[in-house]
């Protein structure tokens, strides 16, 4: 156990030394993050001019930008970008193969690669966060309770497992077809509508508000935003918590049922 | 019990068949023409603890499938094979801590970080105690002589000295079966004879056991006593280098310096003539008449200097996998 809790320590490691190779790049990725927050603000701002009233379904102004704010959170952590790409390549070029000789698990090792990612990007990202979150203090409405703020915690690390189990199963039919770009751009398209990315997820009209409680994907950002904000309270947002963790496990197992499938009709490409 | 069995083991793979053309592309995408091809088509091999065999073949003989298929990479259609007791391709850790794979056109090792890193890394996913660790990559650095390059990053490592990297990341954990699939390709001659001097030290001292294959004979000549020939998936030979020439080259090459700066004009009688420059000739003849035509030459002729040669190793094999083609 302890020496399994080495490895992966040691794995963590180097992944974060490798990520802080690149510092120019780096920085400019964690920067421009920021930038979609103002045309955000300026295209709610022009929709709630033209509106009557000063709320659009049970949203006000200042609402959408706290969900805005929120979601730019909690997608930070389930967006995995060159994730199932990364794969397919791997798969098509034969690199995979180091992950199949070695006594190491390949889906935890890409799982730590994404976290040590992630931790990158937020010991670097926390004072912008920081910066943005109090210039925008006065769109929120104060801290949630204790409790809200756990299950707040708890959906944002499900969002993060749920992204990657996600993109990493997508990869894994690199296995099949060899190139899922064309795959992963419709997952990317239905993502960026029904995730909750675009505008809250409880303004859709029927049956589109039935259909994205049939998928996973509202748990990528729209999910841990609405909790944090008491648009989910009490059971529901305890059922919620249940529905988002049986997808991440469901998920993972996809992913590793893939793997091992996929493995066994492995060619080996690529010399 | 032998360290390494196969017993009819065998590799096909659908490969599809793309016609030439646009108007192929799309019909490509309504409906594919596949072809079988046999990769590896049921192979038998003993190999014993402490052996460096080579594998040698054509381009596509199925050399590479067969160290994929033992070192787990991937599965076989038929057959079964054993490595120290374990079938490769159920991938226990128990096995792959316990070889190694290193490919020519492959890197292990992380592009952006030194290889020192890397090394770490596999210290830890090998679970290797620390002082092993530190003896055995000391050891390795100093055998390889790359001392001075651990901190730097391996994208601004030369090709030869990102192969003894590979090197030392592959032996960190003393494996007791090496795969070795064309460790020299694109390496300069210095670089070449390195890696051939370290695997040569390394195999005596260890007494491992090495599978390599490998396109240069001189790689096989400096390093195997067994050589184990594959065309179109199947063993075609399996022994010693020297037997090569002696099974399958059916000509020898006489080498005659004739006296008083002339070549007889009869000359073609003794021979297929490879090389004329008088008073010298090179003549191919056939193995089973060359004690007569050495005699009847000297018999008939002035001469200053006589050799028979074998043909070169090369043209051997070269001539074996065109028959077997």
């Amino acid at each position: 156990m302890v020496a399994r809790v080495l490895t992966w320590w040691t794995v963590l490691r180097i992944c974060l030394e490798e990520r802080l190779v690149y510092r120019g790049d780096f920085a400019l990725g964690t920067l421009m993050r920021f930038l979609p927050i103002v045309t955000q603000i300026f295209l709610w701002s022009a929709v709630f001019s033209s509106v009557r009233g000063d709320r659009i379904e049970t949203y006000s102004f200042e609402n959408i930008v706290a969900y805005y704010l929120l979601t730019m959170v909690s997608r930070a952590l389930s967006s995995m970008p060159g994730l199932a790409s990364g794969i397919a390549r791997q798969i098509r070029d034969g690199e995979i193969k180091k992950f199949l000789i070695q006594p190491v698990d390949m889906i935890g090792f890409l799982l730590l690669m994404r976290l040590a990612h992630k931790l990158v990007y937020y010991a670097v990202a926390a004072g912008p966060f920081a910066l943005v979150f109090f210039l925008c203090r006065g769109y929120f409405s104060g801290w949630p309770p204790p409790t809200v703020m756990l299950a707040y915690l708890a959906s944002l690390v499900m969002a993060f497992l749920l992204g990657f189990f996600l993109e990493a199963a997508i990869g894994m039919l690199g296995f099949w077809f060899l190139e899922v770009s064309s795959l992963l751009f419709v997952y990317m398209l239905f993502n960026f509508f029904f995730s909750g990315h675009m505008f809250p997820l409880d303004m859709l009209p029927a049956p589109w508000d039935t259909f994205v409680q049939w998928i996973p994907l509202q748990y990528l950002a729209y999910f841990p935003a609405a909790v944090f904000l008491g648009k989910v309270q009490g059971a529901a947002m305890v059922e919620g918590l249940w529905i988002q963790l049986a997808w991440t496990v469901l998920l993972m197992i996809v992913c590793r049922v893939a793997f091992h499938r996929g493995v066994r009709r492995y060619s080996g490409y690529g010399g | 019990m032998s360290i390494i069995a196969l017993d009819r083991l065998a590799k096909s793979y659908r490969v599809y068949q793309k016609k030439e053309g646009l108007f192929a592309s799309f019909a490509g995408l309504v409906r594919r023409e596949y072809r079988d091809v046999d990769a590896v088509s049921g192979i038998d091999l003993r190999v014993e603890q402490g052996e460096f065999v080579a594998f040698l073949g054509p381009n596509g003989a199925g050399k590479t499938t067969t160290l994929k298929l033992l070192s787990g990479v991937i599965t076989p259609t038929a057959g079964t094979a054993r490595v120290m007791g374990f079938v490769p391709w159920r991938r226990q850790n128990e096995y792959r801590r316990r070889f190694a794979l290193v490919m020519g056109q492959k890197n292990q090792l992380w592009w952006d970080l030194p290889a020192q890193e890397s090394f770490r890394l596999h210290q830890q996913i090998y679970r290797i105690p620390p002082d092993r660790f530190q003896r055995t990559r000391d050891e390795l650095v100093d055998l390889l002589d790359v001392a001075d390059l651990l901190k730097q990053p391996v994208r601004e490592l030369s090709l030869g000295e990102r192969m003894k990297m590979e090197l030392i990341a592959a032996l960190l954990h003393l494996p007791d079966v090496l795969f070795l699939d064309e460790p020299t390709i694109g390496l300069d001659v210095v670089a070449q004879h390195n890696v051939q001097q370290f695997l040569k030290h390394y195999q005596e001292t260890r007494r491992i056991t090495i599978l390599l294959t490998s396109h240069y004979m001189k790689d096989v000549a400096a390093l195997c006593r067994r050589v184990v020939i594959i065309t179109q998936g199947r063993i075609m030979y399996d022994g010693s280098l020297a037997g090569i020439v002696d099974r399958f080259s059916s000509h020898k090459v006489l080498t005659v310096s004739f006296g008083g700066g002339q070549v007889p004009n009869d000359v073609v009688r003794y021979g297929d003539v490879l090389a004329l420059e008088p008073p010298k000739v090179k003549l191919r003849v056939a193995r089973s008449a060359i004690t007569d035509v050495l005699a009847s030459v000297l018999a008939n002729h002035a001469v200053e200097d006589v050799s028979v040669e074998d043909r070169p190793l090369e043209e051997a094999i070269a001539e074996m996998f065109a028959l077997a083609e």
